[in-house]
């Protein structure tokens, strides 16, 4: 693999995001919900400190959960389709380049975009603690910042996958808000019902729920805040018993599988189905 | 340079390329003839591994299967859908296929001068007409100066001014020594820039034969439009009839079906009748033996 033409793939990739209006919409609205969370969580809260902080994460949490995916999903969605469909994609595969490179380029290029927009949106957020007060567990909001970019990431290779194996870009987008209307319900009420109906034992149950990278998310969120998952009931409790020290490392490798696998997945349906 | 062994190429359960052979020796042009689903782009794409194919493609000797990057930097296309990326400038868009190449970014300025799109450098690439863009888009076929050019219907989408243009610039750059492999339904871009022409029909080659032969033996018709004075072209007709030409009124004037090689005998027909025609026009009507 040409590192020089991944980075060259990336930058124009990158660049592109960076005018994308929807992903310029997002990413402003993700800042100025984040700003306005932290705003109103320590504003109205009376008192600074850790209570404050908490509750600020919490409400990011939510943010996050709602609008990164649904970031991640749709960049990744029109990334290959849109030129698949605009006939860029049959002169770009036509240069002395590999399909790894191109996928990769693409990746890492929309993954910085990522980047770039939920530091914007965590930046002010950040801001608005220190300067209101509120004590900053500066480690904890670290691993939520990191974790929403592995969340990010996961969803950005997802979005790529159902791009590569979509004809259009609009058929790519509608896969892509399906998948995040997915993932949100079986984030929450679909684990639920599921739960009730099949009546899982907690170990079951925290199974199914880190099949859903959202889910993931929320878990390593909540332990990362207030360092124990008693609040996500029998199967944060499972969760902390059976893995102990070991679960971030693990919500890590699994948001990690989810950034890696749909990508390789992608680099194959590539292969095979070529600029078809 | 290019060599092409039992191409197939399958959508779904349709044989869209059936068993295709054939090979272009260095700085010889081969054009490839069609209908519209005879398998033309198809080829092109396979030959650029573009699409999964069944086979054996070679280019400057790489096999494209196993070395398939080493293969393509052998090769400049110029796809038939003017494909670029509309917000990038003419410059910029040829730097970034400078560093697709693998070539130096100062690569791209002589060749936008090259070929005439000197001063149009700092344009964004949407903003460019037709014509500049197939010229932009050879140009970036050009970079790294690979010795093969495949293109895709070159001249589809141009005026004829652009087209003349356009087929001057490729007849320079065949006679220079480039290999090349064109698909084109044009009789005079083939004439033009083609040594030789596979005539291909369902996905398979159905002749073969040097390009100067091809109106001859596809029995090429054409339309001849004359324009005459609105009193002749009763006469017209009746004389064109009498010598087995199928003519037929249009407005001013008649169109008349003639094949190649004997596209200037109505006009004779006519004149020698005593009929004077104003002007004329020819269009290309596809072949009659299949």
């Amino acid at each position: 693999m040409d590192r020089t033409v991944t980075a060259l793939i990336a930058r124009k990739e990158m660049h592109d995001a960076l005018r994308n209006r929807w992903f310029l919409l997002y990413s402003l609205a993700f800042a100025a919900l984040a700003l306005a969370l932290s705003r109103l969580s320590l504003g109205g809260a009376g008192v600074a400190g850790f209570a404050g902080f908490g509750r600020t994460a919490a409400s990011l949490v939510n943010l996050v959960l709602l609008v990164v995916p649904l970031m991640g999903l749709t960049l990744g969605a029109a990334s290959v389709a849109a030129e698949r469909e605009n006939g860029t994609l049959a002169t770009l595969l036509a240069q002395p380049v590999t399909r790894l490179e191109v996928l990769l380029g693409k990746y890492l290029g929309l993954g910085l975009a990522l980047v770039a927009s939920l530091s914007l949106g965590f930046g002010l957020a950040g801001a608005i603690i220190a300067v209101l007060g509120g004590a900053l567990d500066a480690g904890g909001y670290v691993r939520l910042v990191g974790f929403a970019v592995l969340l990010a990431a996961a969803n950005l290779s997802v979005g790529l996958l159902v791009s590569v194996a979509s004809g259009r870009a609009g058929a790519a987008n509608g896969v892509a808000l399906f998948t995040w209307l997915g993932f949100v319900f079986f984030g929450d009420l679909g684990l639920m019902g599921t739960a009730l109906a099949l009546r899982l034992n907690a170990g079951d149950l925290f199974l199914v729920t880190i099949a859903n990278p959202l889910a993931v998310y929320k878990i390593a969120a909540v332990s990362a805040i207030t360092g124990t998952l008693d609040a996500l009931g029998p199967a944060g409790v499972y969760a902390t018993r059976t893995f102990g020290n070991w679960l971030p490392a693990l919500l890590v490798a699994v948001l990690a599988l989810w950034a890696v696998v749909p990508l390789v997945a992608a680099g194959v349906v590539l292969e095979r189905r070529g600029v078809r | 340079m290019i060599e092409v062994r039992d191409l197939v190429v399958r959508f779904g359960r349709t044989r869209a390329v059936d068993g295709v052979s054939f090979g272009a020796a260095a700085g010889e042009s081969l054009a490839l003839w069609g209908d519209n689903g005879a398998g033309k782009t198809t080829i092109l794409r396979a030959v650029l591994g573009l699409l999964p194919h069944g086979g054996e493609i070679r280019l400057a000797g790489r096999d494209l299967r196993r070395d398939g990057r080493r293969a393509r930097a052998q090769v400049g296309y110029v796809p038939q859908q003017l494909a670029l990326y509309d917000d990038l400038t003419a410059i910029g868009y040829l730097r970034y296929v400078a560093g697709l190449r693998r070539q130096p970014a100062a690569a791209a300025a002589p060749l936008l001068a090259r070929v005439g799109l000197a001063d149009e450098a700092a344009k964004p690439v949407g903003a460019l007409s037709g014509g500049m863009k197939q010229r932009l888009a050879l140009a970036a076929a050009l970079v790294g100066d690979p010795p093969v050019l495949v293109l895709d219907e070159p001249t589809a989408s141009l005026d004829a001014t652009a087209r003349a243009d356009f087929l001057r610039l490729l007849a320079l750059l065949h006679a220079s020594g480039k290999t090349m492999l064109v698909t084109s339904h044009r009789l005079e871009e083939v004439a033009t820039l083609a040594d030789r022409v596979l005539v291909l029909e369902g996905g398979r080659v159905r002749l073969a034969c040097p390009a100067s032969d091809l109106a001859a033996a596809l029995r090429i018709e054409m339309t001849l439009r004359l324009l005459l004075a609105e009193g002749d072209v009763g006469p017209a007709l009746g004389m064109l009839a009498d010598r087995g030409y199928a003519a037929r009124r249009n407005g001013h004037g008649v169109l008349v079906r003639v094949r190649a090689g004997e596209r200037a005998t109505p006009l004779r027909i006519l004149t020698d009748g005593g009929i004077g025609v104003t002007d004329f026009t020819l269009e290309d009507s596809g072949w009659i033996e299949r």
